[in-house]
């Protein structure tokens, strides 16, 4: 009887940790084999011309996705300037203003926009820009990525403002500090590398995205010529030469693939080595 | 008014409380208290766990306001202005406070300092602004561990040099109360000691209010003792006439060890 049960307790234990074992190791597998795939691929079609020349018609081989980089950069920083200041402000207000019903409903709405789909997003900015202008530009792009990143801003701003202990704001109150200053000088400060790396982590999220930049910032085969024209992006780009039937354009894709994988990897990198420094650290 | 009047001896009166009642909702936490401290004395409250000691501790700079849903009565006199009356900041700058567990923040030890005369802007240059970090150092008796690494976190600091780092922070604003909410309870009984011998030291620039759990910590230090019982002051009296021959039947119980 004894034995029975162990033994049944040892099969089970040993199954278990088999297909846990086997799920784990097809998770980071997957990883693992997207990022050598592209590596492989990507590395081998980067070219120094990747980086410096425009696009070539196509037949013509050469050729690069220097607008499309910058175009990226554009609609990040537009972006982050309409986003950011949004979702830290709101994120603020959540952690240290918020009463209860209001601040749920806040809560609520913020969890429900980072749940809307990044192309319905892409409507919203058409609708409100791209139809009234009539033309695709940069602006509608930027604040498509721009809402997008508004609900994780709050939150992560709220989650890391929330973490300061309260005896901080206390200690800065007893001194004669109103509740403004106490956030501003000690509560913030106390929070700054966890914003940050929010922050960052945001941006790096955001960069990716397709959806919301096809009808907005639509695409540019030359370089921008304004922040209402139309411009190009990294990943819209991607989209667009790898369904194309050219093998050189395949290359391309492949390179753009690269950079862009490459540039959020080392921002989550930098990101994770800010919140980990532990210089001034509150308990 | 129930509690009886330590002697006066001569002091002056600095803080007085009449008839304050306090209410987190519903719920009173402190009944009728009516209560004079002296000035350049030290005066501790005793009393078991939730008996609003540290309650009224934290009225006397309206740190309780901070609670939501909180409501205080009555009167609370700081030399000859009601302090309910008066601009929060300004209460607070008058009437510091050193809590529980020491709380510095994650800034240098120097900056953690300079915070308050900074906010207050009671400071008129960085030359001055040293002088009263090192000033208000050397009055928590911390200056010669920390002399030579201002600008290090203050996190770097054990735990008794922390609570000294947040008593002399208090003290760069110059309050003439300093309230401690039971200061020694998270340390071992040589940081306590230090501070112990801290609280002699100061009270002659300064009028200090206690709260302990340790009765042998209020004997040692405190001038006068009150004792808090389910929110009321049960008894007020000089240190020696609580501990060796009190008036109230409870106090006697308390301090002997019968309940609490």
């Amino acid at each position: 009887m004894t034995d029975l049960h162990t033994l049944r307790r040892k099969t089970v234990n040993v199954v278990m940790l088999t297909v846990t074992g086997l799920c784990t190791l097809f998770a980071a597998g997957t990883l693992v084999y997207i990022l050598g795939y592209l590596f492989v691929h990507g590395a081998t079609s980067l070219t120094w011309a990747f980086f410096t020349k425009l696009p070539t018609p196509v037949g013509e081989s050469g050729g690069g996705m220097a607008n499309a980089i910058v175009g990226s950069g554009k609609l990040l920083l537009l972006a982050s300037l309409f986003g950011i200041p949004i979702g830290f402000l709101g994120g603020v207000y959540l952690a240290e203003f918020g009463g209860t019903t209001f601040s749920y409903i806040i809560r609520y709405v913020t969890d429900l926009l980072n749940g809307v789909p990044s192309i319905v997003i892409g409507i919203f900015a058409y609708t409100l820009i791209v139809l009234p202008q009539k033309h695709f530009s940069t602006l509608a792009g930027g604040l498509a990525l721009g809402v997008m990143m508004i609900p994780i801003a709050v939150r992560s701003t709220e989650e890391f403002l929330r973490a300061v202990p309260n005896s901080l704001r206390e200690g800065a109150m007893a001194l004669g500090a109103s509740k403004a200053k106490s956030i501003l000088t000690v509560v913030i400060p106390a929070a700054k590398n966890g914003i940050m790396t929010g922050i960052m982590l945001n941006v790096a999220r955001v960069a990716g995205e397709t959806a919301p930049l096809l009808f907005t910032s639509f695409g540019n085969r030359y370089w921008s010529s304004g922040w209402d024209q139309p411009i190009s992006a990294l990943p819209v780009m991607i989209f667009t030469y790898a369904i194309a039937p050219y093998e050189d354009w395949h290359k391309q894709a492949w390179a753009a693939g690269f950079v862009l994988l490459s540039l959020v990897l080392t921002v989550n990198i930098i990101a994770r080595a800010v919140l980990s420094s532990k210089k001034h650290v509150a308990r | 008014m129930d509690a009886t009047k330590p002697v006066a001896g001569g002091a002056v009166r600095k803080l007085s409380a009449t008839d304050l009642n306090f209410y987190y909702g519903d719920f009173q936490a402190l009944k009728n208290i009516s209560m004079e401290i002296f000035a350049n004395q030290v005066t501790a409250f005793i009393g078991p766990s939730g008996c609003g000691k540290s309650t009224f501790l934290r009225t006397l700079n309206r740190m309780n306001e901070t609670v939501r849903n909180s409501r205080v009565e009555g009167k609370i006199m700081l030399d000859d202005v009601n302090i309910l009356e008066q601009e929060v900041a300004y209460v607070r700058r008058r009437v510091g406070m050193v809590f529980q567990r020491s709380n510095p923040f994650p800034k240098s030890i120097f900056d953690n300092i300079a915070y308050g005369p900074r906010i207050n802007g009671t400071v008129a240059n960085r030359a001055a602004l040293r002088e009263k970090v090192e000033q208000s150092l050397r009055r928590a008796a911390l200056w010669d561990e920390v002399k030579d690494k201002l600008n290090q976190s203050a996190y770097g600091l054990s735990g008794g040099q922390q609570q000294r780092l947040c008593i002399a922070r208090a003290l760069a604003v110059d309050p003439e109360v300093l309230l401690l909410d039971e200061p020694c309870s998270a340390l071992d009984p040589i940081a306590t000691a230090k501070i112990e011998d801290l609280i002699f030291q100061l009270k002659s620039s300064c009028t200090i209010v206690i709260v302990t759990h340790n009765m042998q910590q209020a004997a040692r230090v405190a001038d006068n003792t009150g004792f808090f019982l389910l929110g009321h002051l049960i008894e007020f009296d000089n240190t020696a006439v609580i501990f060796k021959n009190p008036a109230k039947k409870e106090t006697e119980d308390y301090v002997t060890g019968r309940f609490g």
